[in-house]
């Protein structure tokens, strides 16, 4: 091939086939990736400086605003350092709760990255399928610590708020419905013959390039790297726990998929447990204002993979420093490797199944009446009512699928 | 006797580190002070001999008139190793460690622009975290370093 026909190409930072703003300048061999160079840090907040001026209560608010899906993770990982340097111990409910919470958001996670997958490759009935199961993650979520992310369910010493029975009956219920669906999705991705082809073979991490790069989560467990926190450094509630650690051989998109699928099945074999075992007594103790001085390293296996705070404390109300590690960090620097020698059209799904992550949003509307200068809040049944209607009335329903499908499953 | 412990005594024997500057703050976590010149024989140790192939991250600390660094080293057995040691202020040189663990790259051009370090090794290649048209001698994560509406104000 004639050296004109290699090109470099820029892919972002704002661009159709990207979820979130990072930079790849691709250099190109008629249709054949030779290299990547990718440029990051426009998500760069200062989040680690703005730590360092407030308080520990305010800093849990901004860790939990790092990533609006493993928000939860983030407070947590960093709170475990204060609960440490404080040298607190958390009632067994408490953990017990946080763990809830921490297995609910690796579901809907997971659920989300499936769907998002499933759409990089064109297979939309998929994300449509996945997203819809999701619905009924977020609802729980949004029942037990009344919102879809940032949950604030954590804070030093414990946890907010209480479940009740009643909740716990209905994770139970709605863990039986995600079950038998993810039952499906996973003889899809095992029988499917399209999608097994479209994911094998693409995105190639060896177990070597994996520890050599030190990619962390599913993007590791599915070079076969049995790493996972939650069982080789416990935390919260997890060394009491039953669980597998999903690994799988294949160390392409086609693996990482099945680690994702796989665990689902593990997340509810966690949550049933909790629901089983959550002890009674206290979710919190009392915390207080001033951290002792000290150091603390937490690590926490976050729907990504590993991530990693670090807190050093002087003494007063506000940390020294606060030194944050995301799972997608360690693991985009592997997407070079992954891509190279590949294909253009890869590279929205490579890229896709380390899940790198972004935020959703809240659901509520408020609506400013200017005439007559008051507020009308739409909650979220109306919300959700008023979307089934408007897709109805466009001539969109899916009521008689709905029924199909429960009748299928 | 527990693996951290083990590890401790190894470390101390091997490297002849004093003991207060090996702490065991709690099961699997054990943070370590070194000088700046033994720290990369025994982070190789650390990788090589005790099997800590994990490179967590690397932390910078902004101390008066020195930088500090932190290399979090993980093992497969959970146990968490701290490598810190200090270089002053006017002359923050520091080993680039891609040639023992290429992912921290990264890692290292944090520091670089978060702190000012000067990584020797370091491949040439895009900033990180920050814009091409942050300023080169202006690093946020030192003390004294403020925002801009904050200086501002200030004056």
């Amino acid at each position: 091939m004639h050296e004109s026909h290699k090109f470099k190409i820029p892919i972002g930072p704002q661009h159709p086939a990207l979820k979130e703003p990072e930079s790849f300048s691709v250099a190109l061999k008629g249709e054949k990736i030779l290299g990547v160079e990718i440029r990051l840090g426009y998500n760069h907040r200062g989040i680690e400086k703005a730590c360092e001026e407030r308080t520990y209560i305010q800093d849990i608010y901004l860790a939990e605003r790092i990533c609006g899906i493993c928000s939860h993770s983030h407070s947590s990982c960093f709170i475990q350092c204060v609960e440490e340097l404080a040298g607190l111990e958390v009632p067994k409910r408490g953990l017990f709760i946080r763990t809830l919470i921490g297995e609910l958001e690796r579901v809907h996670s997971h659920f989300l990255w499936l769907g998002v997958a499933g759409h990089e490759v064109g297979f939309d009935t998929l994300l449509m399928y996945t997203w819809r199961d999701r619905e009924l993650v977020m609802d729980l979520l949004a029942g037990l610590t009344g919102n879809r992310v940032n949950y604030g369910m954590n804070t030093i010493g414990g946890v907010r708020r209480d479940v009740t029975k009643e909740q716990l009956r209905k994770i139970k219920e709605t863990v039986d419905v995600l079950e038998e669906r993810t039952m499906y999705y996973i003889k899809i991705a095992t029988s499917e013959p399209t999608l097994i082809n479209r994911l094998s073979g693409v995105g190639v991490l060896s177990r070597e390039d994996t520890l050599s790069l030190d990619a962390v989560g599913p993007t590791a467990r599915a070079s076969g790297v049995s790493r996972d926190v939650r069982r080789d450094d416990p935390y919260a509630a997890y060394a009491e726990l039953n669980f597998y650690v999903i690994t799988d051989d294949h160390c392409d998109v086609y693996g990482r998929t099945i680690v994702r699928v796989k665990e689902l099945l593990e997340s509810f074999k966690i949550i049933r447990e909790i629901v089983a075992k959550i002890p009674e007594g206290p979710i919190a103790v009392k915390a207080p204002r001033r951290i002792p001085a000290g150091e603390a390293l937490s690590r926490y296996e976050a729907p990504r993979g590993e991530d990693m705070h670090y807190v050093k404390s002087n003494g007063s109300d506000k940390p020294e420093r606060v030194k944050v590690r995301a799972p997608t960090l360690a693991n985009v620097q592997a997407v070079k490797h992954m891509l190279k020698d590949r294909y253009l059209a890869d590279l929205p799904i490579v890229i896709a199944a380390i899940d790198p992550c972004f935020s959703c949003t809240d659901r509520m509307v408020r609506l400013d009446r200017m005439d007559k200068g008051q507020s009308d809040v739409i909650n979220w049944k109306q919300l959700h009512d008023y979307s089934l209607g408007w897709h109805r009335e466009h001539g969109v329903d899916f009521s008689s699928l709905n029924e199909r499908l429960k009748k299928a499953l | 006797m527990k693996a951290e412990e083990s590890i401790k005594l190894d470390l101390m024997k091997k490297f002849a580190i004093a003991e207060d500057k090996i702490r065991v703050t709690r099961a699997r976590r054990l943070f370590v002070e070194l000088a700046h010149a033994d720290f990369e024989k025994v982070f190789v140790y650390a990788k090589d001999t005790l099997k800590f192939g994990h490179l967590v991250s690397i932390t910078g600390f902004d101390e008066a008139d020195k930088l500090a660094f932190m290399y979090h080293m993980a093992h497969d057995n959970g146990v968490v190793l701290n490598l810190r040691f200090s270089v002053s202020k006017e002359s923050p040189v520091i080993h680039s460690m891609t040639k023992y663990f290429p992912g921290a790259d990264i890692y290292e051009r944090e520091l670089v622009d978060l702190f000012g370090a000067k990584v020797e090794g370091l491949a040439e290649g895009n900033r990180y975290p920050l814009t091409d048209e942050w300023p080169r001698n202006e690093h946020p994560l030192l003390k004294d370093w403020k925002p801009a509406d904050k200086k501002e104000r200030a004056a």
